[in-house]
Formats: structure tokens, sequence, C-alpha cells
């Protein structure tokens, strides 16, 4: 135990991902710190999602290794791949809320998966859930396509939490927020973190997220991690992108 | 580092303590929901009572609501229960869980006979709706086409030439299989009962008859119906989904008459040029059976065809294949115009478009056959 403590909870190494003769990564390095909230950023089509993408396995890789919880996915076998998939939560950037079920359903639906519980503790646990998310539990018997981009946002956070995770990939989680409700968002992965002892993974083009909500900043550039520190570190860089992403107008704005 | 979780209760001179100890997460939820049940049946007692869980090693959410709803039930009493021993680590969480609503969860509604009553005759009311919903698009149609006649430069010939494409050029292979294999069983059957009777050659008068007049535009009108009418709904249904229409609204363009339409025209163009290609596939197939299997030379088959049918079968089977596009096309936009949110009812609708497209075509094959029977074709 003391030793997990000590090493990170993702650990992902030489990692290399071509589409055709595209390298989008290449020889990536990256490492997360359990319980930290890390912030991913990177120009657009970098390769952010791919490598969210990558280390949940939806994307093949060339080459390369990833662990996460200690256990290699590539040589892992199925029951060891469930235990990990058990313990980690995904929120896609569209929400990918299943759009047939309601919002209780959707939230219950890994429960009803992996665990072996009364329906009525489930419906407590998801009105929980909805409380933690900020959510008033008159919304648990709609379906997706009844809510607000925000909601499905929150829903679909409430989803990916529905396990208790150890682990959240967050895929631009306050993209098409209004600034308050974003705030919000941030505000809540930092309570969650906190109450949960969550590590967050959180690809972000939000600056803002980036200021308030996280311990760490990790950017992508080239298929590789071209700087990772706190924010003072990325302030510091003297990166081209580094600079125009951290002392640009809206940069400037932020910090006030 | 996982130990079984455990509920113990310790009398402390007045008060009783419940202590919890062990992992309290969701992998121990069935253990955890019949200790706190049991536990719940001290309620009401006189003594105080506090939830001590200084010793449980590991808490989640599942644990957390546990012991929130086990101090709820010992809270309806006289006495007030307390979590004592609460570490920092975990005191949010519980806090957080305490800001639940409990009772919040609404049932959904139960089955009764008047629902189900209720369900049948809103079904029975919607056939009405249906229909209109059908003639609204007939309508809507046929203006966009008469505004497309009065300005022919607002016709969209690239996206009709793409959907002819889509369902004339890309269909025949398989109609032309379809409907040569049909050509074939019909004559093998044929010869094979007539043949009793030393009746052979009237196998060519059946074949013509039934594949020029019924089989040749019924089949491919219901193979067209599954093939594109399915295809049709699907692609304006995800549209719809996707608020792709609601976009194209917003430009000013009217989605009939950019998407519909185009549609429209392709697939009342396309379904004769199919029949028509059907039709002489099955009598290739029947031509051939008869040849192969029946022994009547190619001459003498076509020498009987020549006598058996006039132009008046083709034309009388030819006349329903635009009329039968159109409901095909009409049915299937409709359905793919009405789909909501859900992946569900993208499926609902893709399947309604095919089952009542085949409805209607039979339908109107029925109505033609009355109406070629009284003008005496």
């Amino acid at each position: 135990m003391a030793g997990e403590m000590q090493d990170p909870i993702i650990r992902v190494r030489d990692i290399t991902v071509q589409f055709g003769s595209t390298r989008v990564l290449d020889g990536l390095n990256l490492d997360v710190k359990r319980g930290e909230i890390l912030g991913f950023v990177g120009p657009s089509g970098a390769g952010k999602s791919v490598l969210t993408r990558t280390i949940i396995g939806l994307v093949p890789k060339v080459a390369g290794s990833i662990e996460v919880f200690g256990v290699d996915l590539d040589s892992s076998n199925t029951s060891q791949r469930r235990n990990v998939e058990r313990r980690w939560g995904v929120l896609f950037q569209q929400g990918a809320l299943f759009s047939s079920l309601t919002v209780r359903q959707n939230i219950q639906f890994p429960m009803r998966e992996y665990l072996r519980v009364s329906q009525r503790l489930m419906d407590e646990i998801t009105m929980a859930k909805l409380t933690m998310v900020g959510l008033k539990p008159e919304v648990s018997d709609r379906f997706p396509s009844e809510l607000s981009g925000g909601m499905i946002k929150r829903v679909a956070l409430a989803r990916a939490l529905s396990l208790d995770p150890d682990l959240v990939f967050l895929d631009e989680p306050t993209s098409g927020l209004d600034p308050i409700g974003a705030g919000d968002f941030d505000e809540l992965v930092r309570t969650l973190q906190r109450t949960l002892g969550l590590t967050v993974f959180m690809v972000t083009h939000d600056l803002d997220s980036l200021y308030t909500a996280c311990d760490r900043i990790a950017v992508l550039g080239n298929g590789k991690i071209i700087a990772a520190g706190s924010i003072a570190d990325m302030q510091a860089s003297q990166h081209p992108w580094l600079r125009q992403y951290f002392h640009g107008k809206r940069a400037r704005a932020v910090m006030g | 580092m996982n130990s079984d979780p455990k509920l113990e209760r310790i009398a402390k001179g007045k008060a009783l303590a419940l202590c919890a100890t062990g992992t309290w997460t969701a992998s121990f939820a069935p253990v955890l929901e019949r200790m706190v049940a049991d536990a719940e049946k001290l309620a009401g007692g006189p003594q105080s009572i506090f939830i001590d869980v200084s010793e449980v090693a590991k808490l989640d959410t599942f644990g957390a609501w546990l012991i929130e709803r086990l101090r709820r039930s010992l809270t309806k009493g006289p006495v007030e229960a307390q979590i004592a021993g609460l570490s920092a680590n975990y005191s949010s969480l519980v806090d957080e869980v305490r800001r639940v609503r409990a009772g919040a969860v609404v049932e959904g509604g139960t089955v009764t006979i008047t629902g189900m009553l209720e369900q049948i005759g809103r079904t029975v009311a919607g056939v009405g709706g249906t229909i209109a919903g059908l003639v609204d698009m007939l309508g809507a149609v046929l203006a966009a086409w008469f505004r497309v006649l009065i300005h022919p430069r607002t016709l969209r010939l690239t996206s009709t030439v793409h959907h002819m494409e889509q369902v004339c050029w890309r269909a025949v292979p398989i109609i032309v299989l379809i409907t040569f294999l049909i050509g074939c069983i019909i004559a093998q059957q044929g010869i094979f009962h007539f043949r009793r009777f030393g009746a052979d050659i009237f196998v060519v008068d059946m074949l013509g008859v039934l594949v020029l007049r019924e089989i040749g535009v019924l089949l491919v009108a219901i193979m067209v119906a599954g093939r594109s009418g399915s295809a049709y709904t699907a692609e304006l249904g995800s549209m719809k989904m996707r608020e792709e229409i609601d976009a194209l609204r917003t430009m000013g363009f009217d989605p009939i008459e950019v998407l519909v339409l185009p549609r429209m025209m392709a697939l009342v163009l396309a379904l004769p040029i199919l029949a028509f290609l059907g039709a002489m596939a099955a009598l290739y197939g029947g031509g051939l059976v008869a040849w192969l299997y029946g022994g009547v030379e190619p001459e003498a088959f076509l020498l009987r065809l020549r006598d058996a049918i006039s132009i008046d079968h083709f034309i009388v089977g030819i006349v329903k294949a635009p009329v039968m596009a159109a409901v095909i096309g009409i049915v299937a936009c409709v359905e793919g115009l009405a789909v909501q949110g859900s992946a569900e009812s993208l499926g609902q609708h893709t399947t309604a478009s095919v089952v009542k497209g085949i409805f209607f075509v039979i339908v109107m094959d029925g109505v033609f056959a009355i109406f070629f029977a009284s003008i005496g074709m």
C-alpha cells in the first residue's frame, strides 16, 4: 500500500500512435500521481483526446506501454482489465449518455453490471450522486434529450462516478458551459477530489480551470509532453506556444 | 487490505455504541445493507445511540450513505443518533451524503388495465394522425415541386442525381438477382404442377401475366421500401437528432425542398426503372428454367409469350411503380422527420417506415387491381 502511494496511478511510457502515416503521438511519457488533478493542454488537433482514448483503450497504439493502478494494460488478462475499468470513470466530450435510458437508469447502469446491490440502495445512491454533482432529484426520470448541455455534463459526471472510481478522465468538461457553470464545475471537481480522494485527468482548454482546479499541468505538442509542472512553471516557461498560451490576451484577462 | 465489515454493539454506560469496522465499500454492499437493516431495529429504544466509525478502514459513497441511512432511522426515536470518530479524510464525504434528500425517488407508473386500455385507445387515435401526417407531407412535397417547376433553377440536381445513384444504380444488382430467382421459381413450380395435365406450355402465360402485372413491381417496391425507405428514415432521423434540420431552417432553407424533394424525385424515377429491369430478369429466369427444366425451346417460349401477353399487362405493371415509389418516399420522410432525441426512437421510426411502407404498397396494389379490373385492362 505504501509503495502504491508513491507510484504514479497512470504511467505512460514511450507510446506511439499512428493513423495511416500520420504520427499523432511519438514516444510520449507521462505520469499521473495519486490524488492530483492533472490539467492536460495543447493546441487543437495535437492529440489530447487521442492520448486519453489510448489510455482507456479505445485507440490502438503502435508502441509503448501503459500502466494504470500498477497493471500493465497490454499484458493483463480480462479479469484484471475488468478490475481496472471498474476503478475508473470516463466523462466523454459530448457526455455519451445512453439516449434511450433515463438519467437514473444511466447512472445505475454500471452499478447493475458490476455490483450486487438492492434496488433501494441503488436509487438512494443515485440521488446522492445527483446531489453531489449539483442536480435536483427531479431530473432523474428525464431522458438525455430533455436536458440542457450543462445538465448533460453533470449527469455524465454522475455516471462516471457511479462506482466510486479512484480515477476519472474528463474530456473538456467545461467546454460549452457558461462561465458561471464552468466555474461551478471546476469547484465541483475540486470538492469531489477532496471528498472521494479522486485522481483526475482533465483535458481542457479552459484557462480558468487550469488556474482554479488543477494541481499540475501537462502540455502536449509535436506528439510529446513538452512541459509538465505547476501553473507557475508554465508561466515561467520560454516555450513559444506556452508563452503565447499563458501570456496571451485571454490569459492576462483571467489573471486580472 | 480489504477486511469484512462489521457493526458491533457495545454498551457504554447508558449509551449504546455501534462500532463500524472493516471496509465499508460498494463491493460489500449486500452485507452492509443487511447489518444496517438489523441495527435499524434498535430505533425507538430508551438508550442514546452513537455510531462509532473510527475503526472503518475504507469508506466510499455506498458505505457513507448506509451509515447516514442508519443514523436517520435511529434518529426517528426520542433520542438523536450521532456519528462519532469520523476521520478528517471521510468527514467531507459524510457531510456531502447528509445533504441528500431521502425518499426523493419517484417510482415509475405500474401497469393497470385502465392504463392498457388507454394505450390501445391512444394508438388507434394515432392512426388518424398518421394519415394526416402523410397527407400533410404529400401536400408539402407537391407544393415544393410546383415551386421548382416555376423556378427550375432551384432544383437540386446534384442531390437528386446522388440519390438516384444510391437508390437506383446501386440497387440494380440485388434487384436483378432476386427477381431472376423469383422468375426461376415461378417457372419451375408452374412446370412441375402443369405437367400433370400436359399443360406445360401454359407456364409461359402464367409467368408473363404474373411478372408483368404483379410480382415484378410489387416485389421490387417491397425491396425498395426495405432498402431505400429505411435509409431515408435513418438519414433524416439522425439529421433531426443532431439539429441539422433546425440549422437548415434557420438559414432560410426549406427542409422539404432541400432534403425531401430530391429523395422523392430520385425514388419516383428509380422505381419504374428497377421494376422494368426486375420484370426482364424474372422473364429471363423463367424462360431459362422453362428451357432447361421444362424443355420449352426459347423460340417456342417467345412465340407463346407474344400470344399470351399484350402491352396492357406491361402498362398495368409499370404505371403502379411511380405511385408506389411516392408512397414509400412519403412514409420514409414522415417517419424520419418524426424521430425524437434517442437512439431508440430512431430505431422505432426506421422499423415503422419499412412496415408502413410495405403495408401501403400492398394496399395501393389492391386499389390498382380493383381500378384496372373495372376499366377492363
